[in-house]
């Protein structure tokens, strides 16, 4: 027998054999899809798409999905996390940083790691965490006072702990990190205390840094001179959600966050690199192969801190003809969706998917073109999509299955911008420069009061290749959900309702939901274990998972 | 007549004492009046006369003679006294004073000042038939907003506008909403919560119902406020008197 063949057998003998012990390779990463028994990664797989194979759950079927278990966390923060499952095990973060392993059939916990950041730590935007990584049998896990945590995965003790940036400073971690070969990669939040951001590379192994690229162009970077004066000190770039990653190029992706400070751009003239763009760099070393802004010089908090979602797909060029092409989709927070050519940063479209006001288009080099007058000012101005985006870090979705491209949305929101120049960079602090109000005054409460003129949630449908708005599921609240879509071709998503409901991908007509009493503030993710189907999503401080009536 | 001329003037009024000293907008004084309720209201009152020797409202004050004076003031407290420091930024601070300058330029008169608050209530109870929809106590109908403290929250010139025109000022909470089920019959109310799937009022009956949107055929908003105008059905002194006993009602006391 060929030796290769037998070694091939013997390792799926073993595999089988051992049951639950099969190692989380890197190739079973990028090959994820194969085994959609299984979410590898936070987005599901290194191309992002939010998508699984799994088809036991049907649109004729759904209606059958009951609770199978909550995981009631014992946490008052929000719960942002996407879980991981391998092999029947649900990993998942309890906020701040609390990472549990539970049986995810049962949802039994064989174990918990509790970590207590450092008191300096101080996210703007809560004491969230979404979610883990793995590789091999080691967690990986990034906190809000910025370390990086390798755990292993049997026992949950720590194996290292590095510390990535200083808390003390502003510097956070929320996002869950992306594996890579052997190393293990993670940014920096922090946009609106004046960081200096930072994706950088750890050794798997040892946790030291391999690599470390600047968000925030410096002295000898290309983009230095889109910062005015010493502005790049300060200038935030804050990462918040993982990357993607594409095997054949070796290039991985990552959306930056705001400049900062966020809504008075004065101190920072200048176009802000790499702040609101996406970046594509080389994996082993960190170097920017290609880069495009989406909001140059932005003062809106437009941060681009969206999934880039990867696809390939015939696509129409300019010139009329139509020729496959490696994709890169963008559901922006300053409005628009965007497709990019992933090999090489080319602009290939742009469209509005909400009310957009502060640009009117684009020149020939895809840059935006912004309308004179629309900016912060002190008096304020109404400016179209508002501060919180057309959408934000919500995960969204792409079905190959129907072809569309799934957006959590905030539909006809406004803010009227204000700067201010009461800011001074002191060290930790915020650093923002001014606020967003919205143009209608609105208590929040357990209540929805919500008027219409500030606008609702939705779930948007877009066939990407022309931004063409192909339906809408309206909410009368807003979202903070993410989107997972089936290839049998079912769409899961909530809001702030506190429903998690089920769409059909190909129409948006309404065909399930849950009451889970909290605002879906996560993605949700599917799994199955012994040939059964579960769907899973967190919601206020709980995490719920369904699964078919039998 | 005297109330609609001078509430009509109450933008000019406005700009002349803002537009001098800073560049305050009406999203300054609206986030302001949020912070003021919030954090201000309950020993300064909505009127900004509770607190013995100081009128917040009539741009009387103590110890700060200018915009920066106050903001000196809201943020660092009084030592030695019970104004407490307060964690606001500067702009925040600022949009604080931006209200104080408002409640000075929009206070018009001494209407509730004047009037007589025993009598306002029996103009409540009575010739008004405000109880046909309002509550206070336990008194009343629901149908409309508990008027229990409303003299915690609203100052005698917005209670005295809303008496007037009813439909100057309608907050989201106390719209009306009907809806028209399939079997084409319709249920008006308070709308109390809505989403996607679901609709919850409480409607003229008094009932808390929900409706699935989908046994509903039509829902909307009604346009205008359900209460009538006093304009022409009370006297200025009546006016005063009713405005007066509203200023009053702060809310239950427990002994």
């Amino acid at each position: 027998m060929n030796p290769r063949i037998l070694l091939f057998l013997t390792s799926a003998a073993m595999l089988a054999a051992s049951g639950l012990s099969g190692q989380v390779t890197f190739d079973r990463i990028i090959a994820a899809e194969k085994e959609p028994q299984n979410w590898l990664t936070y987005s599901g797989g290194v191309a992002s798409q939010r998508f699984t194979k799994l088809t036991q759950i049907t649109p004729e079927n759904v209606k059958n999905l009951e609770l199978q278990w909550i995981y009631q966390a014992k946490s008052l923060e929000k719960f942002e996390a996407t879980s991981l499952v391998v092999d029947g095990i649900l990993y998942t973060v309890q906020a701040p940083n609390d990472v549990i392993a539970l049986d995810a059939v049962t949802g039994r916990i064989y174990w918990t790691y509790s970590y207590s950041p450092e008191p300096d730590a101080r996210p703007c935007c809560g004491r969230i965490n979404r979610g883990l990584a793995i590789l091999g049998d080691t967690l990986f896990m990034g906190t809000i006072d910025a370390h990086l945590i390798a755990l292993d995965a049997k026992n949950g003790k720590p194996l290292w702990n590095t510390t990535v940036a200083s808390a003390a400073s502003g510097y956070a971690i929320t996002h869950a990190p992306l594996i890579v070969k052997d190393k293990v990669i993670v940014g920096t939040a922090g946009g609106e205390y004046g960081i200096r951001g930072f994706i950088a590379a750890f050794d798997i192994k040892s946790g030291k840094e391999a690599w470390r690229f600047y968000t925030v162009a410096g002295p000898g970077d290309p983009g230095r001179n889109s910062w005015a004066g010493d502005s790049w000190k300060t200038g935030g770039g804050s990462i918040w959600v993982t990357g993607s990653y594409d095997p054949a190029t070796n290039l991985t992706y990552w959306g930056v966050g705001n400049p900062g400070p966020d809504w008075n751009g004065d101190t920072r003239a200048g176009d802000n690199l790499y702040t609101n763009s996406v970046v594509a760099l080389d994996s082993d070393t960190g170097k920017l192969k290609w880069h495009y802004q989406f909001s140059p010089h932005d003062e809106f908090d437009y941060d681009a801190v969206q999934v880039p979602v990867l696809a390939d797909m015939d696509w129409k060029d300019r010139n009329g003809q139509t020729r496959p092409r490696k994709l890169m989709f963008w559901a922006n927070r300053n409005g628009l969706f965007y497709a990019l050519d992933r090999n090489t940063g080319e602009f290939l479209a742009g469209t509005p998917f909400v009310e957009v006001n502060w640009m009117k288009g684009f020149d020939e080099k895809g840059r935006p073109m912004r309308i004179p007058g629309k900016t912060p000012t002190t008096q304020g101005t109404l400016i179209y999509p508002g501060n919180q985006g057309g959408t934000n870090w919500y995960s969204p979705s792409f079905s190959p299955g129907t072809g569309l491209f799934y957006i959590p949305a905030w539909v006809n929101y406004s803010s009227i911008y204000v700067k201010t120049d009461d800011d001074e960079y002191k060290e930790g602090r915020r650093y923002a420069g001014g606020l967003p109000r919205s143009p209608v005054p609105f208590a929040r409460s357990a209540q929805n009061f919500r008027k219409e003129q500030e606008g609702y949630g939705a779930v948007l449908a877009i066939d990407p290749r022309t931004g063409e708005k192909k339906w809408e599921f309206k909410m009368s609240d807003v979202t903070d959900a993410g989107i997972l879509t089936t290839a049998s071709n079912l769409l899961f998503s909530g809001g702030r309702e506190g429903y998690f409901f089920a769409l059909d991908a190909r129409t948006g007509a309404p065909l399930w939901k849950a009451a889970v009493g909290g605002s879906v503030a996560s993605g949700a993710m599917s799994y199955a274990v012994n040939g059964k189907q579960f769907v899973s999503v967190a919601a206020g401080n709980s995490l719920f998972t369904f699964a078919l009536r039998q | 007549m005297i109330h609609r001329l001078l509430l009509a003037t109450l933008p000019l009024l406005l700009s002349i004492p803002l537009a001098a000293q800073h560049e305050a907008t009406q999203g300054d004084v609206d986030d302001g009046r949020r912070l003021y309720i919030s954090n201000c209201a309950l020993c300064h009152g909505p009127e900004g006369g509770s607190v013995p020797g100081v009128e917040l409202g009539h741009g009387k004050f103590l110890r700060a003679s200018n915009d920066e004076g106050l903001k000196t003031i809201i943020l660092k407290g009084i030592a030695g006294s019970a104004m407490p420091p307060h964690t606001f930024t500067d702009f925040q601070a600022g949009t604080v004073v931006a209200y104080l300058r408002y409640m000075a330029a929009s206070s018009t008169d001494a209407t509730a000042v004047r009037g007589n608050a025993a009598s306002g209530k029996a103009i409540f109870e009575g010739k008004g038939n405000c109880t046909s929809c309002h509550r206070v106590r336990g008194s009343g109908s629901r149908v409309a907003p508990e008027l229990t403290d409303i003299g915690t929250i609203r100052r005698s010139v917005e209670l005295q506008r809303s008496l007037l025109e009813p439909d100057a000022e309608v907050l989201p909470q106390n719209r009306y909403f009907r809806v028209t089920t399939k079997d084409g019959t319709t249920i008006t109310g308070r709308l109390l919560n809505q989403d996607a799937f679901t609709v919850q009022l409480l409607d003229l009956k008094e009932q808390l119902v929900t409706f699935s949107r989908s046994d509903l055929t039509k829902s909307a908003f009604l346009d205008r406020s359900p209460m009538p105008s006093y304009k022409d059905k009370l006297s200025a002194p009546e006016l005063s008197d009713l405005v007066s006993y509203l200023v009053s009602l702060k809310g239950i006391v427990y002994q």
